[in-house]
């Protein structure tokens, strides 16, 4: 293969990128791990070094104690918890509202459906966190849903939405549709009309065509868009901290807090190592089912 | 097979879903009343508000150079990178390669974010560079995680394209250099300007890592926005949101308009 320029030059075409990735991509992941075994310190940068040089001795302080305390304090497990809960009801529930709109894209006419594409990413297009602030107009107290609701008499006082669960459940449900949408659209976009008339032909009802026929074809998708809904929930800061309330604990805040307000460092890193290693088999999973996708034309 | 009633009105409602919020944005930008949710009459004086705030004017102001930097410098890279995963075929190393190129578009921003900042932190303890946090940080950051993006969308833009112009010229003897600028990159050129464009309002939008990894001065508009709307809802800050919608509805929807065009162009031949 020699349409480009040569091997020598393709050695340098990929190393530009390549290099790129690996020192600000790689390299960092290493630094937290480093600093998840080090002590924190009142000083500039507030850590102890890893090791000493000190004449012929090569000091080594290995401080497990960060990973200790986020054993011992409940605090920690408790937001594992609670992140891997909602990131995956949010999941599911973005399986239920995007489902039928990736099907009602991909079944549309051929010259519609890049307008109905547009409108699923034209909100991603536009700022994340002005769409999530969009929420707290809405949910407030005396928001417009609440000030509707009043306004027709189906409530007397105002339903607290905003700073509750249900708020951040709804935050990242409506950020992180257009993520299930996409994938879920190519899958189903592929498959092959035939399939369906067989099974209507063949006497099978709507929903029966659906479970039999359509479901499983389109599992990969499902699961893909599934898992690019799931992983970047999971250590969502900007939701939980604007439409959440002061209990709900998600990781992604624990570990801004721990960072910003505390300046504890090493336990911030071991808080980012735990949930790297948590999110490492969603992460192999997405990658198979995304090529499993691409495979199934 | 026929559409039933449900899945067409599920997929409306998704739909509205979608724009909601979006909707009330805009209108309440045009609300007199500084409580963000209470009509009272319309006006445009947040919009004049916005535009004699210096600490937003400022912050817009970093943020748009560091998305154009960003973006171009992750054009560059995210280009080379889809190059090197379409086109080089297997190769020692290629599966690593593959991971850190798509791993950035899902990995949680706080991580990023810290990972980034502890590099840079061992990097200026060890070498002296970079020297405190500001733009560099920021864009280095913004650049990183914007050439995944970029790579998956050249990658999808290699795969559909047809290799035979680029063989062709090279049987006729053009060096795969000039194949490259010549025949490759015009023809993969409509996923170039997306990308950029993409990774332009990712990196405008991005507040997370930017927050990791800026210094004092080097606030970016998110940052501003973020602080301001932890303090309380500011009618001016609709204001701003419509704007944004407005610029990126215009641009998004006119290039749909210029390609649609351009397809139907191509059928006509």
């Amino acid at each position: 293969m020699k349409w480009l320029i040569g091997s020598s030059g393709r050695r340098w075409v990929a190393a530009v990128p390549g290099l790129w990735l690996l020192v600000f991509f790689l390299v960092p992941f290493l630094v937290v791990a480093k600093l998840s075994l080090s002590e924190a310190a009142i000083a500039r940068p507030p850590y102890l070094p890893l090791w000493e040089w000190d004449e012929d001795y090569l000091t080594v302080t290995l401080n497990i104690g960060n990973y200790r305390y986020l054993i011992e304090d409940t605090l920690y497990l408790n937001a594992f918890v609670e992140s891997l809960r909602i990131a995956s009801v949010s999941a599911l529930v973005c399986l239920v509202v995007g489902y039928p709109m990736a099907w009602f894209i991909a079944r549309a006419r051929p010259d519609r459906r890049n307008l109905l594409l547009t409108l699923v990413i034209l909100p991603f297009w536009t700022s994340f966190l002005l769409r999530v602030y969009a929420w707290i107009g809405l949910l407030k107290p005396n928001g417009v849903i609440n000030n509707m609701l009043m306004g027709i008499g189906l409530i007397d006082e105002p339903i607290p939405m905003l700073q509750t669960d249900f708020a951040v459940y709804l935050g990242i449900v409506y950020t992180y549709l257009p993520f299930l949408v996409l994938p879920l659209y190519a899958n189903l976009v592929k498959l092959d009309n035939a399939l369906f008339e067989a099974a209507e032909d063949l006497g099978a009802r709507p929903w029966q065509t659906f479970l039999t026929v359509t479901l499983p074809l389109s599992l990969p998708g499902m699961l893909a868009g599934c898992l690019l809904v799931f992983i970047p929930a999971v250590g969502e800061f900007v939701i939980p901290a604007l439409l959440g309330g002061a209990d709900t604990l998600m990781i992604g805040k624990v570990l801004w807090t721990e960072f910003f307000n505390n300046r504890d460092w090493p336990v911030a890193s071991a808080v980012a190592m735990v949930m790297l290693v948590i999110l490492v088999l969603p992460i192999m999973l997405l990658r198979n089912a995304q090529s499993a996708a691409e495979r199934e034309v | 097979m026929k559409r039933s009633v449900w899945v067409s009105s599920a997929a409306v409602l998704g739909f509205a879903f979608l724009y909601l919020p979006i909707v009330s944005l805009v209108i309440y930008s045009f609300n007199e009343s500084r409580l963000v949710t209470v009509w009272s009459r319309f006006s445009t004086k947040w919009y004049g508000e916005l535009f004699r705030d210096p600490q937003i004017l400022q912050a817009a102001w970093v943020s748009l150079k560091i998305a154009t930097i960003s973006a171009s410098l992750a054009l560059v890279l995210g280009t080379l990178a889809a190059l090197v995963l379409v086109r080089f075929g297997r190769f020692a190393g290629r599966t690593l390669f593959n991971g850190m190129t798509t791993a950035p578009l899902v990995m949680p921003e706080v991580i990023t974010g810290l990972s980034l900042l502890l590099l840079f932190v061992s990097m200026e303890l060890t070498f002296g560079w970079p020297a405190g946090r500001g733009l560099t940080t920021i864009i280095i950051a913004h650049t990183t995680f914007c050439m995944a993006y970029i790579a998956v969308v050249v990658q999808s833009r290699l795969v559909d394209m047809d290799r035979s112009t680029e063989e062709a010229a090279l049987d006729l003897g053009a060096t795969p250099v000039r194949v490259f600028f010549d025949i490759t990159l015009p023809t993969i050129a409509p996923a170039l300007v997306s990308g950029w464009l993409l990774a332009f309002t990712l990196s405008l939008d991005d507040l997370v890592i930017a927050s990791f990894v800026s210094g004092p001065g080097s606030s970016t508009l998110p940052m501003v926005i973020f602080s301001k709307v932890r303090l309380g809802v500011s009618p001016d800050i609709n204001a701003l949101a419509t704007l944004m919608i407005a610029v990126v509805s215009v641009g998004v929807l006119g290039s749909l308009w210029i390609m649609n065009r351009r397809a139907g162009a191509r059928q006509d031949n």
